[in-house]
C-alpha cells in the first residue's frame, strides 16, 4: 500500500505521522521517517523560499510509480510520500517519506531509497528564491552516486 | 494540435511554459520534433539536446527515436530535482 500527496499548502508533519502510525497493522514492528526542510542558507547565500515546479498528472504519475517499487521491493505495510509543489518559505517542511513494516531494517531502507529517487527521479523542478534572485537547483553527483547504488 | 511543454530550465529557454503547435507531418519521432524546433531557434534547440534533459510523450518517459507523430502533449524537461 502507498499514498501520495502533492500539497501546495504547508503542512504538519508531527500530524501526519501521527495518523499514518494509527494505519499499523498486527504485523508492524516499525516506523521509519524523513522529513526534509527548507533551508534559510545555501552554498550561495540567503535563502528566502524555495518554488517547485512540478507537471501535473505526469509528477504524480511517477511519483506513485517508484513509491510501489519501493514497497514492493522492501515488502512494506505502507508507504506514504507527502511532497510539497509551488512555493515553500525557508523553515517549512518539503518532503516527508514514513514507511510502516514488520521489522527495521526495511523501514531504514525504504526511506533512504524514496528520498534518493525524489531527488533524481520525480518530476520537480526547484529554484531558490534569495535576495538577488532566483537559481535553478540541480540534483548533485552524490545524487545522482547515491541513485545509482539502488540500480545495482 | 500539439502541446510542447518546457519544464525547469527549458521553460526559460523558451521563454514560455508552453506552445501549441500543429507538427508537420514529416516529423515522425521525438528527435524529428526537437531539430524542427531547433531550425526555428537554434538556441532552444541546443537546450532541448543538452545531457540529462528529459523527453515525454503523452505523459510517458519517451526516448529520442520514440514517435511522435500523433502526440497531443510532448514535454521537454530539465533534470528533475525533487526532495
Amino acid at each position: 500500500m502507498t499514498r501520495v500527496v502533492l500539497s501546495a499548502a504547508a503542512f504538519s508533519a508531527d500530524a501526519e505521522l501521527s495518523r499514518f502510525a494509527r494505519g499499523r497493522t498486527a504485523a508492524t514492528g516499525a516506523l521509519a521517517s524523513f522529513v526534509g526542510y527548507c533551508r534559510a542558507t545555501s552554498d550561495h547565500g540567503a535563502v528566502e523560499e524555495i518554488v517547485l515546479d512540478h507537471y501535473p498528472g505526469f509528477t504524480e504519475k511517477e511519483i506513485e510509480r517508484l513509491s510501489r517499487a519501493v514497497a514492493e521491493r522492501r515488502e512494506l505495510i505502507d508507504l506514504l510520500v507527502i511532497h510539497r509543489i509551488g512555493a515553500v518559505p525557508a523553515g517549512e517542511p518539503i518532503v516527508l517519506v514514513a514507511a510502516l513494516s514488520s521489522h527495521r531494517a526495511a523501514a531504514f531502507a525504504a526511506v533512504s531509497e524514496m528520498m534518493d529517487y525524489l531527488k533524481t527521479d520525480a518530476p520537480f523542478w526547484k529554484r531558490e528564491q534569495g535576495p538577488d534572485g532566483a537559481r535553478w537547483i540541480d540534483p548533485t553527483a552524490a545524487d545522482y552516486a547515491r541513485r545509482e547504488e539502488h540500480a545495482k | 494540435m500539439t502541446r510542447i511543454l518546457f519544464f525547469g530550465r527549458l521553460r526559460d529557454a523558451a521563454g514560455a511554459s508552453e506552445m501549441a503547435c500543429e507538427l508537420p507531418a514529416s516529423l515522425r519521432t521525438v528527435a524529428d520534433v526537437r531539430a524542427w524546433i531547433g531550425a526555428r531557434d537554434p538556441e532552444l534547440g541546443a537546450a532541448l539536446g543538452a545531457p540529462g534533459v528529459r523527453i515525454a510523450v503523452d505523459q510517458v518517459f519517451a526516448t529520442d527515436d520514440a514517435p511522435a507523430s500523433g502526440a497531443a502533449e510532448i514535454a521537454f524537461m530539465s533534470p528533475l530535482s525533487g526532495g
